[in-house]
This record gives structure tokens, sequence and C-alpha cells, in this order.
């Protein structure tokens, strides 16, 4: 098992893992911290829409969407099975 | 005289925050709009234990930043109206998310009582709270509720009423931490601010160093207005930390300060508060309905099949009632005119004020239909759904996933109606994304275009009757797609507004939110909209009957010519005439003028105005045979050609909204500029384009 950091937009639909950083600022920065995406928080990729975008996840209880673009401002922690 | 409290609802949306607000106030509530935003302002009374309880349900919000105008509102409303408590309503479920604006509200220092919604669903997910521990932790009075059924109302009722009548202490404003870095500066400033009593009056002085660190534009205003030198002190030490921020942990101070909020949320939860029980193999109902509503191929399948069932319901359900509301108006109109002798004020009253009086209602089906449709699948969660799966097509015109709801209501599928599209836009949050929807939904085909298609296509095109209607709705949502693009790139330019949606959970409407949210929007529609429909219809009555022509014009000519020298003569008619040496551009005689400058009244009033140009449907004559012997004129006016009659269904498609549409356009926006800018605009575009049509179609010798 080895941990990784990727963007959000990187991961697979099940997928978890745990917030890492947020690199958005402005508007955009304090709505997805408002939405208690902060880093150390766990996530889970619930699916994507049929164009495959926007992304939907779960976190905190609770089920939120964002846009592929949007979560390329979000890096996560994942662990990964490396063969 | 009972004592008046005023109380104040706060919340997330989705919180049930309207579903208890409802059960509150039941039906006895006030709404209107903040002065000058188009923000809703809701209000309602109650009598509880001798006293008179003001509720005023705030926008729902997650935060309490200067970012959003609905989170300014709710955090003017509770400092300036100085509300003697706060109910803040949470979602149990999710309460790690909903208590990040609870903290928010106890830094503001004010008095707030926990409303613990949704209790009933914490045993299926697994989940137990403490509420005593939290009141405690939080030192707020919690109530735990289920909103819709009104379990924990009255207890609720009674933390208001024993809250509202406990003096406060000031000083004991509650506080967290913000690490060794940002508390040592908070402190600073705070003692600073408590020395000047800068703003104190109002805010506590932790709050507004906190406020500071964070860049709030509204608070440095204010700051810059009170004491500019002090002010700039300020932002100079909050400059200071965020310089050091930057560089010893790669962030800014805002970003730290909402990170240790929810820390402190966590951290509080996980101290015995919340317990989990992990409930293997069971997936939540959400979960499951969810993988068949947003699945990559049911999902598309199935938004399709709802929405067309939405325009059904609408349309179809409204016929009946539409058809009465007709007849009523048309028995009125009857009855006044055999009462009143001939003359203008019989004309006045009945084709100006009966008629415009009744065009306002003959909405009021569509409209509370639309509603009730809308209010459902907002209810239930599954708007959301559609902005999700939707959003990927409509940004690429600087759209909203939800704006296919307004076109569809518009017309989307041919046949809607434009009035309760513009009002279905106000699922949209991100306004410069609604904005453009509002001003492009009116290109849709809506009810009133298709008896003038219907019409023309008869006459020139019979054999190819779908075919036409399939390309004229084609036609409109390019134009709608176009323009919007168009807008959002030119006087509506600005980045997207972060879309950013929760996905709630699926749950069933009550009853009574749905018929309160319904009537509601109905009666703002009749009371805002209405007054302006019917003035503007008495204005354009006037305007197509006057002036009278002189008595020795009408003398001579045959009785069915008289309504046409009539209207020749108005000043509606001259305008027409005046106008043909631009619009024989695109093909247009002064009777199609007259007739589009009757069609602003009502889309449907074309072809009875293009009637009396041409001296046909004299009284008595039923619509039917009147709108057969137009079409009979029309193939034999050597003028009409397949190529114009494309040119004049092109301009009815783009050209200026109905005065009522406009009325609701005004309303929506909270500004007459955006109406004036649809008239002004879309018939501009309207004349490019059937100008195009016309002078191409004659250089390629069409005819």
């Amino acid at each position: 098992m080895e941990k990784r950091i990727i963007l959000m937009r990187q991961m697979s639909k099940g997928q978890r893992g745990i917030i890492h950083s947020i690199k958005a600022t402005g508007e955009l920065g304090r709505r997805i911290r408002d939405m208690g995406l902060t880093p150390g928080t766990p996530i889970e990729i619930q699916g994507r829409a049929p164009l495959k975008d926007p992304v939907a996840i779960k976190v905190r209880d609770f089920r939120l969407t964002l846009r592929n673009n949007e979560a390329d401002y979000i890096e996560v922690e994942v662990e990964e099975n490396d063969s | 005289m009972n004592q008046e409290l005023v109380v104040a609802l706060a919340g997330n949306p989705n919180c049930g925050k309207s579903t208890l607000f409802n059960e509150l106030t039941g039906g006895r509530q006030h709404v209107s709009n903040y002065p000058g935003i188009t923000v809703e302002r809701k209000e309602g009374f109650l009598n509880f234990n001798g006293f008179r309880l003001k509720v005023v349900d705030l926008p729902g919000t997650y935060s309490l930043t200067a970012y959003s105008l609905e989170e300014l509102v709710a955090r003017d409303f509770i400092v300036d109206e100085k509300p003697h408590v706060v109910v803040n309503i949470v979602d149990a479920t999710s309460l790690e998310r909903h208590l990040y604006l609870t903290v928010q509200l106890l830094e503001l220092g004010v008095p707030v009582i926990l409303a613990l919604n949704m209790m009933d669903m914490l045993e299926q997910r697994g989940i137990s709270i403490d509420v005593e521990k939290l009141s405690k932790r939080l030192g707020i009075p919690a109530v735990p509720m289920v909103a819709r059924v009104g379990k924990g109302k009255e207890e609720l009722l009674r933390t208001i009423v024993e809250m509202a009548r406990t003096p406060r202490n000031p000083s004991n404003v509650f506080t967290i931490s913000y690490g060794p870095d940002v508390d040592h500066f908070l402190h600073e400033m705070e003692q600073l601010i408590d020395e000047k009593k800068f703003l104190t009056d109002k805010y506590p002085s932790r709050w507004i160093a906190l406020k500071y660190l964070e860049e709030d534009r509204q608070i440095i205003e204010k700051g810059d207005a009170t004491d500019k030198e002090f002010s700039e002190y300020l932002k100079s030490m909050a400059g200071k930390l965020a310089d050091h921020i930057a560089k010893t942990l790669e962030t800014y101070p805002e970003a730290i300060i909402a990170d240790y909020r929810y820390g402190f949320i966590t951290a509080l939860l996980k101290d015995g508060i919340i317990q989990r029980q992990s409930l293997p193999g069971r997936r939540e109902f959400t979960d499951t309905l969810d993988r068949i509503l947003t699945n990559r191929f049911l999902g598309p399948i199935i938004m399709i099949l709802i929405l067309y069932l939405v325009y059904t319901v609408t349309f179809t359900y409204s016929e009946f009632p539409v058809e009465l509301v007709k007849r009523f108006f048309d028995f009125t109109a009857r009855v006044v005119t055999r009462a009143l002798p001939e003359g203008p004020l019989q004309s006045l009253i009945v084709d100006g004020i009966i008629g415009g009086v009744g065009n306002v209602f003959s909405f009021v089906p569509l409209i509370v239909l639309m509603f009730l449709c809308i209010a459902v699948l907002e209810d239930t969660g599954y708007l959301a759904r559609v902005a999700y799966m939707l959003d990927r097509v409509f940004r690429i015109f600087g759209l909203h996933g939800n704006s296919v709801m307004a076109f569809i209501i518009g017309g989307g599928i041919a046949g809607g109606c434009a009035v309760p599209g513009v009002m279905a836009t106000r699922t949209l949050r991100s306004s410069k994304e609604r904005l453009a929807t509002i001003l492009t939904t009116p290109f849709m085909n809506c009810g009133a275009k298709l008896p003038v298609y219907a019409m023309i296509i008869a006459t020139f095109f019979e054999a190819k009757r779908a075919q036409i209607m399939v390309i004229l709705t084609l036609f409109s949502w390019l134009i709608a797609l176009v323009v919007a693009w168009i807008l959002r790139s030119t006087i509506l330019k600005g980045p997207p507004t972060p879309f950013l949606l929760e996905l709630p959970v699926y749950r069933l409407p009550t009853v009574k939110g749905l018929v309160i949210h319904t009537w509601e929007r109905t009666w703002q529609y009749l009371k805002k909209a209405g007054t302006i429909i019917v003035a503007i219809t008495v204005l354009l009555w006037a305007l197509m009957s006057y002036p009278k022509p002189p008595e020795e014009m009408i003398q001579n000519v045959k009785s069915e010519d008289k309504s046409r020298v009539e209207l020749e003569y108005s000043i509606a008619g001259r305008v027409g005439k005046s106008l043909t040496l631009l619009s024989h551009l695109c093909g247009f005689d002064w009777k199609v003028n007259v007739a589009l400058f009757g069609g602003f009244a009502a889309k449907e009033v074309i072809l009875s105005t293009l009637g009396t140009a041409y001296a046909l449907g004299a009284e008595g004559e039923d619509k039917e045979t009147a709108t057969k012997s137009l079409s009979e004129r029309l193939k034999n006016d050597p003028q009409w050609t397949p190529l114009l009659a494309w040119s004049f269904m092109i301009f009815v498609m783009i050209y200026a909204p109905c005065m009522a549409t406009l009325a609701v356009i005004a309303k929506e926006t909270g500004s007459v500029k955006w109406s004036l800018f649809a008239l002004v605009f879309n018939t501009l575009v309207a004349f490019a384009i059937s100008t195009a049509i016309y002078q191409l179609g004659r250089v390629l010798g069409f005819s």
C-alpha cells in the first residue's frame, strides 16, 4: 500500500481519500471550504454525471457535486495498491 | 397588547428551514423583497403563551461571509434588526457541515437556539447524538425536532420565549481558537478595537478583527467610513499576518480560519457527542436511487421523461381552467357591452380593462401548475440532479444546468409560456447565469406563437407541417443558446459562478409546503406583474384605437372596412406605416407591422390584428372561419410568398416578448432596465435575422 497525492479529477468512482490541500482562492476557495472541504477531511467519489463532468462526492455525511475544473483545485491523498 | 418577539430563522439550504417556518406560521405569512435586491424576505406571525412572535425566514446560507447577497442579507438582518432570538436549524444527519454556520452565528454574539431537525432519520443512519452534551459544550439550548411533522415545535417555542426573557451578558461571547499565530494577532487587534470602541456598538470586537483577517469587504468598507486611519492600521496588521502565514504555511488567513472552524467542530463531535454504528451491507436509500436516476444511460432517459411530464402536466391540466377563465371574462365582456352604450367608454372597459384583467388571470392556472411541478422536483431533491446531469451541456453557453427548466416551460417543446418560464429561473442562484436564462427564455415557441405558425403553415406549407414545426423548435433552441452565449461573453461577461451544489437527500415533499409555496408565488405574480399587465393592456388599446378617423372618412367605406380604416388611422397604424421604411427589408408591409405591434399585448393577438388590417373578422364571425379567410387572403396576396412566410414566422419567434413576459422580467430581475433591453434587443435580433432570410432568399431566387 502506497500513499499518493492526486487531483480529485483523477479519482475513480468509489475511491476514497483524504483532502490534502485546497489550492483555490477567492470566491471559489471560500465556497469550497464553506462546504466542509478542508484539509484532513475524508471524501468518497460517488460518481460522475453522464457526460463525465461534474463529479459527485460524499463528504461530512452529505453529497456534493462540483465541476471537474473546480475539483482540479483539490488535492487528495489516496491509498493505492501498487503491484 | 401582547409583547412582540422577533425570531430569525437561520440555516443552510435543504435543512428544513422552510418546513419549520411553515409549521410555525402556517398560512399567515408575508413575502416581500429586501429593498433594492431580489432576495426574498419572508415573515410570519404566531401567538404563543401571551407573546406575539414575528418569525423572519432568512435566506438559506452555508456561511456568513460578504461574498453573496443572501449571506449579507442574513448577516445584516441579525446585526441591524437585533432579533430577540436566532433559531439556527440544522440537519442532525449531517451535523458537521451545519454547525459551521452555527459557529459563525455564535461568534457574532447573538442569542442562538439550535434546532436539531430530522432527528427521526438518525436511527436508520446508525447515528446517535448526545443533545444535552452538545448544548452544554456550545453553551446554547438545543431542541431536537422533526419539523415536517411538527415534533419539537412546542419545546422550541417555550425555549424561544424563555431565552428572550433571560437577560444576556454581552461580554460573554463564544470564541474558538484559530491556532497560536492567528490568535496572537486576533487578541492584539481585539484590544485595540475595544479601546477605540471601533464599530463595537454593532459587532463583537473579536469578530471585527476576524473579518479584517478574512478581508471581508463589507466590514472593511464600514471601518473605512468610520475611522479611516485606524481601519488602515488594522488592515496593515492583517497584511502582516497574511505575509507570515503565506511564508510559513503557504496559505492565507481566510483559509486557516475556515480550517480551524471545521477542526473545532470535528473535535467537538468526536468528543462523545456523536456515536456511529456501522450498518454493514445497508445502502442508503438516496444512494440506491441515485444509482438509477443519475445512471449514465438511464439517467438522461428518465430526466427527459420527467421534464416531459412537467411540461404535460403544466400545459394539459391548465387547458380547462384557462378556458374557464377566458369564458368567464368573455361573458363579463358581453354583459358589460350590453349594459353600456356603444362608445369610447364601453370600448375602454371591455377591450382595455376587462381584456387586461382577463389576460392577467389567464396565466394563473399555468403559473400554479408550473410552480407546483417545480416545487415537487425541488423538494424531492431531483432538481439538483437535473442540474448535475445537464451542467456540462449548458455551461458551454454560459448557462446553468437548471436553465433547462425555464426553457422547457417557456416553450422548449413548442407550446409553453414565457411567463412561468421566466419565473422558473428562481431555482438558479447564480446571478449572471440566471439573467442570461431570463433573457433567452422568451425565444422559445410559446403556446401563443403556435396559432400564428399554424395559420402560416396551413397557408404555405400544408404538406410539410411536421417538418416545419421541428425546424421551428430546433431554431428557437439554437437562437436561445447562441444569444445566451453572446450575452455571457459581452454584457453578462464574467467567470462562471462556482457550481458547487449540494445533492440533497431524496425526500417526499409535504403537501402543506407545496401548497404554501405555490400560493405564495402565484399571489406575488398577481400583485406585482398583474398591475403592470393591466396598465399596458389599456395603453395598447388606446394606441390601437386612437385617434379616431374623422366622420367623413368612415362614411363612405363599407361596414367590414370600417375597423380597418380605424386601425390604419390610429397611432399604431401610423407607426406601422412609417416603419415600412425599415420593415420592407424583411418583406413586411404596414399590415404586418401593426399586427406585430398588437402581438406585443399577447402573441395570439397577431392573427386577429392581421385579420382586421385585411378587413376581415367582422363582428359575429367565429374564430375558425376568420382564420380560414385570413389564410385565403394571404394565399391570394401576391406579396405573400413562402419566403415572406419564413421571414414572418422567424420574426414572430424572436421579436420583443409580450408585455406580460416583460412585466415578469422586470419583477424577476428587480429592474425595468432588463425589460427594456429585451424589448429592444430581441426586436433588433429578429429584424436582423428576418432581413437576412428575406434578402438572402431573394438573391438565391426563392420567392
